[in-house]
């Protein structure tokens, strides 16, 4: 059945209720978009100071369990985001990546404070990336040193944001679909 | 100033062993060194474990292009690894040394980043995966006096070698361990560093004084205090700079603050490590107590940049002395729901117990200082050894035990805690007043020579090794890190244990790793 206008679909709707069945309709991308959002995985990945404060993040008093976070996975395989706590060194460098190159998509990058983000106090130092971005895509930038755990939430829960606007099911394809 | 006694390159391992037979057999620190145009060598601060008298042994080559050195980890175990350390950042070769492979930086690394002139674009970023060899290589003198490298097998093309890290929850931090395999026993077992290695010891190389502390509360950031301390310890005893009573106490009770939250980080992690993930809330909670306490007087919870050359940056908060006395009535009855959570249950007891022993003289001879030392029955708490601050006048017990078993070391750790208690409670109702801030010139120059000091870090010694030659900068900045001891004596705890025994090993252990790597 093909719907041609949202009129269309909304006589539908007040025909099936006024029937019997009772039905709603809402945008499926909203819906899983919910889900998603409301419980991203993340990966316990912690390299130095700032893992420190995303353990106590994880803990009692700061609890991101409220935000739907708590299902840290160890395997890169069952994560959907990577928090890049601490500084990445050139040693580490292929290893992260390799981490995120094993992450199933949809997959979201956030950095933890200024090493992650530029290289921070080490930035000067022969054996420090400056920056992640050279080689990941980053979702969420999160500054200090280390940012305190407020601050961590407060940049988890920008994700949840970016997560909840997207498009599951393709936007863009199905546009060039018709057009070609 | 220490008192540096030289020792020509080729005596240097008869005049080494004759010390050991002295009774030095304690390798404190192992410093390599570029000295420019005098060219490169090595520092040894040696100390004797009985009557804790100190001597630092400088030896050198002048041989540029392949610098070689006599290897001295047949006297001391721990010399193994700072030898690759050294091999790592000046190129020096070390004479029957079994294993001189890099210890940080990548196989493929170009040039030796310490020496005064390396060239910092010869290694840009490399994406591409390192491969990890199964070989090694030493060296060895022909009779003609010429000089080989041999290559030498380290795991055989028919063990079965599994991969720990670096990304594993249980090796606390990008650590990574290669494990040879019988059935569950693990044979040998190879550590593999470098992974969070920031360059710090290079960057001081061209920081001022003041700037350089801001590095040193990275390194360990369970002993951000201690390591800061340490460091202005070191450079204070350089200048001569006497800081106030007033200051003393407040560094102490600090001190001795970060040990009791580092210890019960220890507590949360060992415990998640071992399948006991509620105790890991309980450790959290109350360090957030004391991470209050912090935050009130330092502004910072984890990195606090709060002791400076002569003094502290601020004065103690007003709550602060009824903080620290709340904290320590509610401490002492958590201290025993701790012990009834986790340390009598069944299953700790049967993980911990009579597992990763190190003896006493392995202990020494590696320099694991810290409660990993003390559970062996090394006594070798800095505060008692070469008592600092105001360590001389408050009673406290060192906790010593012997089995040199996990569950000793777990026990050491939560007795410390106690004793922590005790020192903060003799201090806290006495602080006397006074300068919180000794007055410095804008520009510190500290006067040439070597200088070393040392505290009592949360996981054992952490000296600084400090050469100046009356620069604004310091020649040469070494941090003896109190971990890396602890991992050069990983594979000995860890042989003959069952794979599983690790995770409860490293976690007794308490290594951090930011530290290690420096």
């Amino acid at each position: 059945m093909e719907i041609k206008n949202k009129e269309y679909l909304d006589d539908m709707v007040r025909q099936l209720n006024e029937s019997g069945t009772k039905v709603f309709v809402g945008c499926l991308d909203e819906f899983i978009n919910w889900g998603r959002g409301n419980s991203i995985w993340p990966l316990t990945f912690a390299t130095s100071c700032c893992g420190i404060e995303y353990m106590a993040v994880g803990a009692a008093r700061y609890d991101f369990a409220r935000f739907g976070f708590e299902v840290t996975r160890a395997s890169p395989r069952q994560a959907d985001m990577i928090m890049v706590a601490g500084t990445i060194t050139h040693k580490m460098a292929p290893v992260l990546r390799r981490l995120y190159d094993q992450m199933a998509d949809p997959k979201y990058v956030i950095a933890v404070g200024g090493c992650a983000i530029s290289g921070g106090p080490f930035k000067k130092s022969y054996h420090v990336v400056n920056g992640i971005d050279q080689i990941l895509p980053v979702d969420v930038f999160i500054p200090g040193c280390p940012p305190r755990p407020e601050a961590l939430l407060y940049g988890m829960m920008q994700l949840q944001k970016k997560v909840k606007v997207q498009k599951f099911f393709g936007d863009v394809n199905r546009k060039t679909d018709k057009e070609e | 100033m220490d008192n540096i006694i030289t020792i020509d390159k080729y005596d240097f391992h008869d005049v080494a062993l004759e010390y050991k037979e002295q009774g030095y057999d304690f390798l404190r620190c192992l410093t390599g060194m570029d000295w420019g145009e005098d060219g490169l060598g090595a520092v040894y601060h040696l100390e004797n474990t009985l009557t804790q008298e100190n001597v630092v042994l400088k030896t050198k080559t002048t041989e540029l292009s392949d610098p070689i050195l006599l290897s001295v980890c047949d006297i001391w175990k721990g010399a193994e690894f700072y030898e690759r350390e050294i091999f790592d950042y000046f190129g020096i070769r070390f004479l029957g040394h079994p294993d001189m492979r890099r210890l940080f930086l990548r196989e493929d690394w170009v040039g030796h980043p310490l020496r005064k002139d390396y060239d910092f674009s010869l290694n840009p970023l490399r994406m591409t995966n390192e491969v990890t060899a199964d070989m090694t290589q030493n060296i060895e003198v022909l009779k003609d006096g010429s000089v080989i490298k041999k290559r030498e097998v380290l795991f055989d093309e028919d063990e079965y070698v599994i991969n720990i890290g670096p990304q594993h929850p249980a090796t606390h931090g990008v650590l990574r361990f290669r494990v040879s395999l019988e059935g569950e026993t693990i044979k040998k077992l190879d550590v593999h560093c470098g992974y969070i290695h920031r360059g710090i010891e290079k960057m001081c190389e061209s920081l001022t004084y003041p700037q350089t502390l801001a590095l040193s509360d990275r390194l360990d950031y369970l002993a951000a205090h201690h390591n800061r301390h340490a460091l202005c310890m070191c450079i204070e005893k350089a200048m001569g700079i006497e800081v106030s009573e007033r200051v003393q106490y407040i560094r102490t009770i600090m001190d001795e603050l970060q040990r009791i939250d580092s210890h019960l980080l220890f507590y949360s992690c060992a415990c998640m490590d071992l399948g006991a993930l509620t105790a890991f809330f309980y450790g959290f909670r109350d360090r957030e107590k004391i991470l209050d306490i912090f935050e009130a007087t330092t502004g910072g919870r984890l990195i606090q940049n709060y002791y400076t050359i002569g003094g502290l940056q601020a004065d103690i908060a007003p709550d602060f002395v009824q903080k620290v006395k709340e904290f320590i009535t509610y401490m002492r009855p958590t201290l025993k729901e701790y012990h009834d959570v986790f340390t009598g249950n069944v299953i700790m007891q049967g993980r911990t117990k009579g597992v990763g022993v190190l003896s006493k003289e392995d202990a020494v001879s590696f320099g694991a200082t810290g409660g990993t030392g003390r559970a062996s029955g090394w006594a070798c708490d800095v505060r008692k050894r070469h008592p600092y601050a105001v360590y001389d006048i408050v009673q406290f017990d060192e906790i010593l035990y012997t089995e040199g078993d996990c569950f000793s070391r777990y026990m050491v750790r939560m007795k410390e805690i106690e004793q922590s208690l005790n020192i903060i409670e003799q201090l806290i109702d006495n602080i006397p007043d006074g300068e919180i801030q000794v007055k410095m010139k804008p520009i510190i120059k500290v006067p040439e020579g070597s200088y070393y000091a040392a505290v009592e870090g949360s996981r054992g010694e952490f000296g600084v090794y400090l050469e100046s030659r009356g620069d604004k900068f310091p020649y040469r900045l070494k941090f003896r890190s109190s971990g890396l001891p602890l991992v050069a004596a990983m594979d000995t705890l860890c042989r003959d244990a069952k794979i599983a025994d690790l995770i409860a090993i490293g976690a007794t252990v308490d290594y951090v790793v930011p530290d290690i790597d420096r």
